[in-house]
């Protein structure tokens, strides 16, 4: 039994350190207090790349299925894993630096990034629903406290409670939704409900499934579940959001594409027009939302949630190639939110940050490198050609239209078409509107992770592309 | 019959010790004990609040903070006691892992214990 465990913990080997390091730099914290903050960070990005080099020479061991089946170690799980570990050291660094100045440094940040880290990190992995579930719960719990990190802030309190108070409806959803599951096929393993589906009441599982769906488009903030999303935006501290919109959406769509093709494979013209309704849904939503959007933290919200329903359109192919193209266009988005969000720390005006479009009115004058970084970041995420936007995008509805859904993918073109409108706005106001005020001297740190991501969606995508895709591939053919 | 009966003895013992202990701890009282009401000593209160008042008031936060607190470990005692009733019916490895993955679970929980320590949240003032 002790040898049968020692091999499972080694496998599992990165959420165990990430749970350690975290429960130990938590304990230096407490004693040292916030002195150590800056210590405590760049400790915490040292314990996610151990754990990134850790996944990477796992890499090509076939699937291990761990502790009776709860996770397993797979392609697809390193995959997100990676992504979301280094995500997250991205965001530490940015918050760190960025809660310096504006005097709200405390050593929970790292930690709780550690700690959503880890449950991210079960979900990606998870292949039953009880995992599921409380990869879910860790990662949503440290992130609640996140959103209203800024405590004295009202409007982050708002942030925080709102968030809490939706995020407990949607685990109520998907817990309605897990129970109906495990009653109607006797069974929680991803693997095992698909061996009791054929034998199962299909009303009763199709409707839980329907129930599990929405609480987890809740938790991709996809329409119609989307109404928490930009008033979390709004008024959670930035860094925190760049965070927000990009690792747990990886990992809520992996889980989902996970639990949707190994478990319910048989229900799958079932669950593709759920998803194909919300796909729709959240494309309308977010295209048409942002429109009327002054403050650009909730154009970027209402952005995140048209940039999940064109995600969903490749998870409604049900396809290797779907879930393949989803991986592709996750990542892109994720690197491109990110860049866009540390631009908006970059610069401030007497300390105030760029938040609104009257902010950038202008800002190629004052700020000519912010705004060609920006403007790359934003032709990226509207799409234009030669950008890693554009081919995103083109994964996604090719996936669809080879899975015979033309005129899902018809919609998504005209809507990601919409959306491109308060792209080009954003650009528009920053090169020929008036206004030269000028701004607080340039964050570096901020400064070069949007560099990063602007160059990366910019030419180094082009080189990047054809080992991503590859690589998305075989993370996604375990799947089926 | 009576065998089944019987096997309900104990508690009829235990009823009845407890009735005759209760109603002679009441009686020792009334006659014994010095009686010196007033409005202040006789009326009903909790937590320091009146029972029957407007909810509307200012209250001390600090005391659902410790509620919360407590909470945590209420939920632990709940948790370790099927453990600790059933750990030694169980073959010895499989008691020994069952031991361990409690401690480890116990460990977490003193973690937890320690940053609210030390982050002052037990101090009342």
């Amino acid at each position: 039994m002790m040898d049968v465990l020692v091999q499972q913990l080694f496998f599992a080997g990165a959420e165990v350190w990430l749970a350690v390091m975290a429960m130990v730099l938590l304990v230096v914290g407490a004693f040292v207090g916030n002195r150590a903050t800056a210590a405590i960070s760049y400790a915490s990005v040292l314990v996610l790349a151990a754990a990134v080099a850790f996944i990477i020479g796992l890499n090509g061991h076939p699937r291990v299925s761990l502790f009776g089946g709860a996770i397993s170690t797979d392609a697809l799980a390193n995959f997100g894993r990676i992504m979301v570990f280094v995500t997250a050291a991205l965001a530490i660094v940015l918050g760190d630096r960025w809660m310096k100045r504006v005097g709200l440094q405390k050593f929970e940040y790292p930690v709780l990034m550690l700690l959503a880290a880890l449950g991210m990190s079960v979900m990606v992995s998870a292949n039953s629903l009880i995992s599921l579930y409380l990869g879910i719960e860790m990662q949503s719990l440290a992130l609640y406290v996140l959103a209203a990190f800024s405590r004295d802030n009202p409007k982050s309190s708002e942030a925080g409670l709102k968030y809490f108070v939706l995020g407990a409806l949607s685990s109520g959803l998907l817990l309605y939704g897990i129970s109906l599951i495990y009653g109607f096929t006797g069974q929680v393993g991803f693997a095992e409900i698909a061996n009791a589906l054929p034998t199962s009441s299909k009303v009763g599982v199709v409707f839980g499934l329907v129930f599990m769906l929405a609480g987890l488009a809740f938790k991709v903030s996809a329409a119609p579940f989307h109404m928490w999303t930009p008033d979390v935006y709004e008024g959670a501290p930035t860094p925190v959001v760049a965070f927000f919109s990009s690792a747990p959406k990886l990992a809520a769509m992996i889980l989902t594409a996970r639990v949707l093709t190994e478990g319910f494979a048989l229900a799958t013209p079932e669950w593709q027009q759920v998803l194909i309704v919300i796909a729709v849904l959240s494309m309308i939503f977010g295209s048409f939302g942002g429109l009327v959007q002054g403050n650009i933290k909730r154009l970027l919200a209402y952005s995140s949630i048209a940039n999940m329903g064109f995600a969903l359109v490749g998870l409604a192919a049900g396809t290797a190639a779907g879930v393949q193209s989803v991986l592709i266009y996750m990542v892109i988005y994720m690197l491109t939110s990110l860049g866009l969000f540390a631009g908006l720390l970059v610069t401030a005006r007497q300390g105030r940050p760029l938040e609104s479009f009257e902010d950038f009115a202008g800002l190629a004058k004052v700020r000519p490198g912010l705004a060609l970084v920006m403007t790359l970041l934003l032709f990226s995420a509207a799409g234009i050609p030669p950008l890693a936007g554009f081919w995103g995008k083109f994964f996604v509805f090719k996936a669809a239209l080879d899975a015979g859904l033309v005129w899902l993918a018809v919609i998504g073109v005209v809507l990601s078409v919409i959306a491109a409108f308060y792209y080009l706005k954003l650009i528009k106001v920053m090169w020929f509107d008036e206004g030269d005020r000028p701004v607080d001297g340039i964050a570096w740190d901020a400064g070069l992770v949007a560099l990063a991501m602007a160059l990366f969606v910019g030419p180094i995508s082009w080189f990047v592309l054809p080992v991503l895709e590859p690589w998305a591939l075989r993370a996604a053919a375990i799947l089926f | 019959m009576a065998a089944l009966l019987l096997e309900y003895l104990p508690i009829v013992v235990f009823m009845a010790l407890a009735t005759i202990l209760g109603l002679g701890f009441i009686l020792a009282a009334a006659i014994v004990a010095p009686s010196n009401p007033d409005a202040e000593k006789v009326s009903a209160y909790e937590c320091g609040f009146n029972a029957f008042d407007d909810a509307r008031m200012k209250f001390d936060v600090r005391f659902y903070l410790v509620a919360i607190l407590f909470i945590i470990f209420d939920l632990e005692v709940a948790f370790l006691f099927p453990w600790a009733t059933s750990l030694m019916d169980m073959p010895k490895d499989v008691s020994i892992f069952a031991f361990w993955s409690m401690m480890v679970f116990l460990g977490v929980l003193t973690v937890g214990f320690v940053y609210e320590w030390k982050k002052g949240a037990l101090e009342w003032e």
